[in-house]
């Protein structure tokens, strides 16, 4: 980065900011709908809503039954990120550490997960989890996301684990600690920096999966954000301040997170490989 | 002889676990055991049931299911609609890589300057990559609005452009554009910021050193940063590429596909095959396609890119 603030750099400010605001109209044009009762809507499609009114927000958090839709998705996400973290770092940490041919096949064999676009075991599985009476429960989507955010997670770890020195675990195994005992008291602290890693990129895929919730939890009462927000949009697709309140509260949880969060929200996406 | 001349060494006991070749103690399978359990569960058992019956007739419906060998494959070469989404799937793929992947590099070139609003504009332009495709699909679903009074026909009309309004999600040659600019709209702070981590790997010294011997802007661009950016490309390019091909949600929630099967791609149709129209087997066989693409496209882009990466 070059030092001090010279007239080009006030031109290319100029220039990033204006990018900036036409990059935000369509937000703009959402949140102002939001804001405006139909009338307005009708008359001024694009000026700020004046009055502004509220009332679209309680309608919207209402029919679209936002409330229970953010407890689904809460529980869902967090059950299978601890489920990734748990499971994903021991595999790791056998991986790296285990330097034996099968376990180096073992390891090849969790990467081409990473490849292997799920679209092709997506109808077997479905039969598999409807076999196993997992359909519309919560149980089957914390499997679901945990098998197959596991590769991307087991690479990420084995690769961290992997310039370790090994020196720790080998000084508390000696003095007579448990593998389970080494892993969980001396490794796993040391992989925070990757845990958060691990935690924010599987965090915002599962938070936003769309997909496979509408395939496994539709009708079943226990819908995500995503899926509820769908079927909320296509019943009230014409009227379109509520369908935007709706929308807005929607999208305000997890951008209210990366707000907070926002350096490492954005370390965990520049420094990771897949989303 | 060493030995001779080495001092005497204390005697080490025998180590009393099994000690791995890295020099570590190795711990137990049963470590990877659950992991692999689940994995073998969700990933690797139900594909390779998938690809076996991509080569059935299978319903979807009971076990009911015979070997009709290439048969899929060969309806697949004949059926319009799986044809036209691979051609729409390969142009969403292309456009996303090249139109997303040049927005980020220069986003990222912008906010990686002394500039005030920095980090501002940093968090501005990542942000929509954490909120649900489903729901960025959905404002820009509005923003198209074909009404000429409402989103962006509304902005063209107050800023004297009134002329440029369509019908941007109903118009079928124009469909797939407003689609790929929905994508391309989320994505590129993602590119953007895994660009900013290679432009902040970017020696400074190097640029110092081109000053002095006089290069300009652009030639310091092509021979210092461009080919040091060279791992940050090929992440974004094997990001995006992955991510077009396999683009669904968008056009669910967009499009279903229409105007007629102008923004149908090979995931819609697998969709649709499947859970429309019941045919397990030929959804399964669209997949396999999709899966060898996502695979082959990797596989060569891994090999040229790190050939780059090495010659740089």
């Amino acid at each position: 980065m070059r030092t001090g603030y010279r007239p080009r750099t006030f031109v290319l400010e100029v220039v990033m900011v204006a990018a900036a605001v036409a990059f935000l109209f369509p937000v703009y044009a959402l949140v102002t709908l939001a804001f405006k009762d139909p009338g307005q809507i009708a008359n001024a499609p694009l000026s700020p809503p004046n009055p502004p009114s509220v009332k679209s927000f309680g309608t919207a958090w209402q029919s679209a039954s936002l409330g229970s839709a953010l407890l689904n998705s809460t529980l869902i996400t967090v059950s299978s990120v601890i489920a990734l973290i748990v499971l994903g770092s021991l595999a790791a940490y056998f991986l790296a550490r285990r330097a034996s041919r099968l376990s180096y096949s073992l390891y090849i064999l969790f990467l081409v997960g990473i490849i292997l676009p799920f679209q092709l075991g997506m109808i077997p599985l479905y039969q598999l989890v409807n076999d196993l009476g997992l359909l519309g429960t919560y149980q089957g989507m914390i499997l679901f996301y945990t098998g197959i955010q596991l590769p991307f997670t087991v690479f990420l770890y084995t690769g961290f684990i992997r310039s370790l020195p090994a020196d720790y675990t080998n000084a508390a195994l000696i003095d007579g600690a448990s593998h389970l005992q080494a892993f969980g008291y001396v490794i796993f602290p040391l992989l925070r920096p990757i845990t958060g890693t691990v935690l924010i990129l599987n965090a915002v895929h599962i938070w936003n999966d769309f997909f496979t919730p509408l395939l496994y939890l539709g009708g079943s009462g226990r819908e995500t954000v995503p899926v509820r927000v769908f079927a909320f949009v296509n019943e009230y697709t014409s009227d379109y301040g509520l369908v935007a309140a709706g929308l807005v509260l929607a999208a305000l949880p997890i951008l209210v997170v990366f707000l907070i969060l926002q350096r490492y929200v954005i370390r965990g996406f520049s420094s990771g490989l897949k989303g | 002889m060493t030995a001779v001349m080495s001092p005497p060494v204390t005697p080490v006991p025998p180590p009393v676990r099994r000690v791995g070749r890295r020099g570590g103690i190795a711990p137990p399978w049963l470590f990877a055991a659950p992991a692999l359990l689940v994995y073998a569960l969700v990933m690797l058992y139900p594909s390779i049931v998938g690809a076996g019956s991509a080569f059935t007739d299978w319903s979807g419906v009971g076990e009911q299911r015979s070997f009709v060998g290439l048969a899929n494959f060969k309806q697949l070469l004949h059926d319009d609609q799986a044809l036209g989404a691979l051609r729409n799937t390969l142009f969403l793929t292309v456009a996303i890589v090249v139109v997303q992947n040049g927005l980020g590099l220069l986003l990222a070139l912008g906010v990686h300057t002394t500039i005030k609003s920095r980090m501002v504009l940093r968090v501005i332009f990542f942000a929509p990559v954490v909120v649900s495709p489903v729901m960025v699909s959905f404002l820009w679903k509005y923003v198209y609005n074909p009404a000429p009074d409402a989103g962006l026909n509304a902005a063209l009309n107050a800023v004297g452009l009134g002329s440029l309004r369509q019908d941007w999600l109903g118009n079928p040659s124009l469909a797939i554009w407003s689609v790929a600019f929905t994508v391309i709209w989320q994505c590129a702070g993602y590119s953007m910021v895994i660009f900013l981590a290679g432009l902040e790997g970017v020696p400074q010294e190097l640029h110092e050193s081109a000053m002095v011997d006089g290069a300009g802007t652009v030639a310091r661009f092509r021979h210092i940063t461009w080919p040091l950016l060279a791992p940050a490309v090929t992440i974004n390019v094997m990001l995006s590429t992955v991510g077009g091909l396999t683009l669904f949600t968008q056009i669910i929630a967009m499009t279903n596909g229409g105007p007629g099967y102008a923004t149908d791609t090979l995931s819609t149709v697998l969709y649709k095959q499947a859970f429309v129209f019941g045919k397990f087997g030929y959804s399964t066989a669209v997949a396999l396609v999709l899966a060898i693409f996502v695979a082959a496209v990797s596989f060569i882009q891994i090999g040229y890119l790190r050939s780059r990466e090495t010659a740089a």
